[in-house]
C-alpha cells in the first residue's frame, strides 16, 4: 500500500453487518494492478464477505469501492465485472441444465461481451488452461465439487478479467492437481491479471501470493510480506494454532 | 468379523463407470484413509456404502449382513453416516434444526446439540442463524456435527477438512481422535496425506474407479502413494485386472 | 363500510383455509395440485352423505371425513404423485389436472348434477349471528371459518418448525437424497405431507358445503380462489396465506361495491396487481413469484 498512482483496487471505510452480526469492522485496503495477494483468515473472518463486498454481490454497511479510479460503490457486480473485476465463488454455482463449456460460453459471451466465434474461442481457452476440455459437454450439476470449483474459474476467466478475485479454490486438490492449479495461477500472473486469493491450504497459496493479509473477526490483522505474516504471533495463535498435534 | 466389507462394487453414473470392481473390508474400530485423484470414484464409493447411490453389482457387507439394497435413511439406523462432499446442508434451516435432523435415526448415544457446539465452538454464537448464511467452514462444522448426531459406528468423511482453517483441521482431528478410541469405525477422504497417513491404520489409494494400492499405513511412504495416483504403482491384490 | 371490511376479512378466512392446501403441497412437495378444489368438493359430497344418509352431523362427519381425506392423500402421493414425479416436473401437473376432471365427472355420476349445501345439517349455525359494538352483525359461522384458518395456519407453522416430523418435511423438501443420508424416510415424509395437505382440504370442503351451495363442478372456481390467495400472499408462507385470503375477500368485496357484478372481477383484479407487482420488483420473472427455492441438484 505505498499509494502509488498503479492502484487498480482500494477500499475505504468498510463496515458491513447483517442484522446485529458485525462481519466487517473497518477494513481498508488497497492494492496494486499487477499484485497477487493471498487472504488468510480462521472460519468466520469474513473473508468472503469482505470478497463479497469488492465484487458488488452486495453493498458494503458503510465504507466506499474503488475501481481503476471510479468509485464502484453503486455498481451492481454485472457491471464491475464488465470493468474487468471477476470473482469466483466458494460454493460453486454452476448455471445447471448447462454443459461445461455452455457455462464457459455464456460467461464470454455476456460476461465479456465477446461475439460469437470469438467467445467460443474464449470459452475453449478457459476451458484448456484449466484442464476441463475432457469435461466440457458434461452437464454442469453432474460434475464432482473439484471439477465445480475448476468450472468457477475457467468461466471467471472466460470473462477476460483484470482483477481476479478467488475463493477457496485450492481446497481437496491431490498434490498433483495442486501444482497444476498453481501453473494455471502463474499462467494469469504472466499475462498481468491481478490476484486477490483466499485460500486454507497455505502452502499452495504462498506459491503465488507476493503479499499475504491475515484477517480476524472482521479486521486485518496482518498485512505484508508473506513469510512475515505467517510468523505474526497474533497469526499463528488466531489461524495457523500449533500445527499437528 | 469385518465391520463392513464391499464386495466387487461396481456404480454407474449413466454410461459411465465411476466404480468398478472394488473389493476390501475394514474392521470394527479401524481407520481407512481413501485417497485418489480427482474423479477416482471416491465420493461414488463412500455415496453407494452410505447407500445415496444404488451399485449395479457387487455387495455391500455391514456385520455380515447384505445391506446392498437398504435405503440409505435405514443405514443411518444401522450405524452408518455420511459426512458429503460439498457439505449438502439444509440452507434454508437453522445450525440447531440441521443438527437435530441427524437425531432422526434415534440411535442410542452421547452426541447432542451441546456436545457439538462445544467441539466446534465457532458455531456457538450461529445456532439459529439459516445455514445458507454461514462462512465456508461454518458449514463443513455443521455438516460434521450433523452426521455426529446419528452416534455413528461408521462414519464416513468425505473431504473434511475442506474449508478449515488450520487451527480448525487440527481440532477436527484432535475430535477424530477421540471417536476413534471410543471405538468408531472411519472411513475418510482426505487429500493431505500426512494428514492420512498418521490418522488411518489402513490406506486404499483409488485410480478411475479400481483399487491401485492398498496397504496398512504404517510403513507407507508419501512417494509410493503418490505414484499410486498415477498408476505407476504396481497394482495390488486388491483391485479387479481391467 | 365498516361492517363491510369485518366480512370481507372473515371471508378471507375460509379463502385462507382453502388455500392453505394448495400453498402446503407447493411449498412443501413442488407440485401444482390441480385436483384441489375438486378434492375439497369430495369431502363436502362425503360429508352431505353422511349428514342425508345417516344423519351425522357434518361435524362429526369430519371424524371420518379428515381421517378419509388423509389416507387419500397418503396414497395419492405413494402411487400417482411420486411415480409421475420422477417423469418430470411437468407430469405431476398434468396428473393432477387429469384427476380433477376424474373426480369431477365420477361426483356427477353418483350425485347428479343438483345442488347440494350442508347448511341444512348445521341448525341455526348457518344463519346465526352476533352483534358486534358499532351495529355490526356477523355470522357465528364465519367467526368458527376464520378461527379455524388461524388455528390451523398456527398448527402447521409449529408442526413444521417445533417438531422432529416437521423438521423431515421441510428437510425432505429441501433435497431429498440429503435428508435420506441423515436418516429421514423421503418418501413417508411425502407422503405424510400429502395426508396433512389433504386434511385442511377436506376441512375446506366441509367449510365451503356450509357456507355455500355445491355441485360436481364447483371444484374449479374453488381452485382459482385458492390459488389467487395463495399468490397474493406470496405461495409458500403460511401466514402469507391467512394475508392473501383477506385481501382476495376484501378486493372481491370492494368490487362488489363499485358493480353489483363486480365481486369476482374485484378479487381478479387484486390478483393481477399483486401479481404485476412481484414480477417487476422481483427482478426474477416467474420464479420470484412464487418464491420457490432452488432445489439442490445431487
Ligand atoms: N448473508 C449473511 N447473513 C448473515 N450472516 C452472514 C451472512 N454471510 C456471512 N455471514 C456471517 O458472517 C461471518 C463471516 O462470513 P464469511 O463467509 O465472510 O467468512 P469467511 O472468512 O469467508 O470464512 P470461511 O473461511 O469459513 O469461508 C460468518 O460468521 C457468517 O456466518
Ligand atoms: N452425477 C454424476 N453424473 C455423471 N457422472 C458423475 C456424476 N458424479 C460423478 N460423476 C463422475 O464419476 C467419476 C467419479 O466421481 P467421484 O465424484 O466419485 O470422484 P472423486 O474421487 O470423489 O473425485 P473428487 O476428488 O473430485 O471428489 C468422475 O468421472 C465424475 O466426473
Ligand atoms: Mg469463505
Ligand atoms: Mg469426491
Amino acid at each position: 500500500m505505498d499509494g502509488s498512482a498503479n492502484v487498480i483496487l482500494s477500499a475505504a471505510g468498510i463496515h458491513k453487518r447483517f442484522g446485529a452480526l458485525v462481519v466487517l469492522d473497518d477494513i481498508d485496503f488497497a492494492m496494486n494492478a499487477d499484485e497477487a495477494i493471498g487472504i488468510v483468515g480462521p472460519n468466520g473472518a469474513g473473508k468472503t464477505t469482505l470478497l463479497s463486498v469488492l465484487s458488488g454481490a452486495f453493498p458494503p454497511s458503510a465504507g466506499t469501492v474503488a475501481f481503476r479510479d471510479g468509485d464502484v460503490t453503486a455498481l451492481p457486480a454485472t457491471a464491475r465485472c464488465r470493468l474487468g473485476l471477476v470473482r469466483t465463488h466458494q460454493v460453486p454455482k454452476p448455471f445447471s441444465g448447462m454443459t461445461t463449456f455452455e457455462n464457459v460460453f455464456v460467461a464470454a459471451s455476456h460476461g465479456a461481451g465477446l461475439g460469437r466465434d470469438e467467445a467460443y474461442e474464449e470459452a475453449l481457452a478457459s476451458l484448456k488452461l484449466c484442464g476441463m476440455l475432457g469435461v466440457a459437454n458434461r452437464r454442469a450439476e453432474t460434475l464432482g465439487l473439484l471439477d465445480r470449483k475448476r468450472l468457477e474459474l475457467a468461466r471467471a476467466l472466460a470473462v477476460r478479467p483484470t482483477l481476479l478475485l478467488l475463493d477457496e479454490i485450492g481446497g481437496g486438490l491431490t498434490d498433483g492437481e495442486a501444482s497444476e492449479l498453481v501453473d494455471t495461477i502463474k499462467e494469469l500472473r504472466r499475462r498481468k491479471i491481478g490476484i486477490v486469493w483466499i485460500e486454507h491450504i497455505v502452502h499452495i497459496l504462498l506459491q503465488v501470493a507476493e503479499r499475504l493479509i491475515c484477517m480476524d473477526a472482521g479486521k486485518i490483522i496482518a498485512d505484508g510480506e508473506p513469510q512475515t505474516v505467517m510468523a505474526d504471533p497474533e497469526v499463528v495463535r488466531a489461524y495457523l494454532g500449533g500445527g499437528p498435534k | 468379523m469385518s465391520l463392513l466389507a464391499v464386495e466387487n462394487l461396481v456404480v454407474r453414473h449413466g454410461l459411465l463407470q465411476a466404480v468398478r470392481g472394488v473389493s476390501f473390508s475394514i474392521e470394527r474400530g479401524e481407520t481407512l484413509a481413501l485417497v485418489g485423484a480427482n474423479g477416482a470414484g471416491k465420493t461414488t464409493l463412500l455415496r453407494a456404502i452410505a447407500g445415496a447411490h444404488q451399485p449395479t453389482a457387487g455387495r455391500v457387507l455391514l456385520d455380515g449382513a447384505d445391506i446392498t439394497g437398504v435405503p440409505s435413511h435405514k443405514r443411518v439406523g444401522m450405524g452408518v453416516a455420511l459426512v458429503p462432499e460439498g457439505r449438502k446442508l439444509f440452507v434454508q434451516m437453522t445450525v440447531e434444526e440441521n443438527l437435530l435432523l441427524g437425531k432422526t435415526a434415534g440411535r442410542p448415544g452421547d452426541w447432542s446439540v451441546e456436545r457439538v457446539l462445544d467441539t466446534f465452538p465457532n458455531l456457538k454464537p450461529r445456532r439459529h442463524a439459516k445455514t445458507g448464511h454461514l462462512s465456508g467452514g461454518e458449514q463443513q462444522a455443521t455438516a460434521i456435527g450433523r452426521a455426529l448426531m446419528s452416534n455413528p459406528e461408521l462414519l464416513l468423511l468425505d473431504e473434511v477438512s475442506l474449508g478449515l482453517s488450520p487451527l480448525v483441521v487440527d481440532r477436527v482431528y484432535a475430535s477424530l481422535q477421540g471417536l476413534i478410541s471410543s471405538g468408531t469405525t472411519i472411513i475418510l477422504v482426505e487429500q493431505d496425506l500426512n494428514r492420512a497417513l498418521s490418522v488411518s491404520d489402513k490406506v486404499i489409494c483409488m485410480l478411475e474407479g479400481r483399487v491401485a494400492l492398498e496397504g496398512p499405513s504404517k510403513g507407507m511412504s508419501r512417494d509410493e502413494v503418490t505414484k499410486a495416483y498415477f498408476g505407476l504403482h504396481r497394482k495390488s491384490a486388491g483391485s479387479v485386472p481391467a | 363500510m365498516s361492517n363491510q371490511i369485518v366480512q370481507g376479512i372473515l371471508l378471507g378466512g375460509y379463502y385462507a383455509l382453502i388455500a392453505c392446501g394448495l400453498s402446503f403441497m407447493f411449498s412443501v412437495m413442488r407440485i401444482i395440485n390441480l385436483a384441489h378444489g375438486s378434492l375439497a368438493v369430495f369431502s363436502a359430497y362425503a360429508l352431505w352423505w353422511l349428514a342425508s344418509r345417516f344423519h351425522i352431523s357434518p361435524f362429526v362427519g369430519l371424524l371420518i371425513v379428515l381421517p378419509l381425506m388423509a389416507a387419500i392423500g397418503w396414497v395419492l402421493q405413494r402411487f400417482l404423485l411420486e411415480r409421475s414425479a420422477r417423469g418430470g416436473a411437468l407430469l405431476p401437473i398434468l396428473t393432477t389436472f387429469g384427476l380433477a376432471i376424474v373426480i369431477d365427472n365420477a361426483l356427477f355420476e353418483q350425485f347428479g348434477a343438483d345442488t347440494r349445501s350442508l347448511a341444512p345439517y348445521i341448525g341455526s349455525l348457518s344463519y346465526d349471528s352476533w352483534e358486534w359494538p358499532g351495529s355490526i352483525y356477523v355470522g357465528k359461522l364465519a367467526v368458527i371459518m376464520f378461527a379455524a384458518a388461524v388455528v390451523m395456519l398456527g398448527g402447521l407453522q409449529l408442526f413444521l418448525t417445533r417438531t422432529r416430523l416437521g423438521r423431515s418435511i421441510r428437510a425432505t423438501s429441501e433435497d431429498p437424497d440429503t435428508a435420506g443420508l441423515v436418516g429421514v424416510d423421503a418418501r413417508r415424509a411425502s407422503a405424510l405431507a400429502a395426508a396433512i395437505a389433504m386434511v385442511t382440504v377436506g376441512l375446506a370442503g366441509a367449510f365451503l358445503g356450509m357456507r355455500a351451495t355445491f355441485d360436481p363442478y364447483t371444484g374449479a372456481p374453488q381452485l382459482l380462489f385458492a390459488f389467487e390467495a395463495a399468490v397474493i400472499g406470496g405461495a409458500g408462507s403460511l401466514w402469507g396465506t391467512l394475508l392473501g385470503g383477506i385481501v382476495l375477500a376484501l378486493a372481491q368485496t370492494l368490487g362488489a361495491q363499485v358493480h353489483p357484478q363486480g365481486f369476482l372481477i374485484g378479487g381478479h383484479v387484486a390478483f393481477l396487481i399483486v401479481l404485476f407487482i412481484r414480477l417487476s420488483t422481483s427482478g426474477l420473472g416467474l420464479r420470484g413469484l412464487v418464491r420457490l427455492p432452488a432445489r439442490k441438484t445431487t
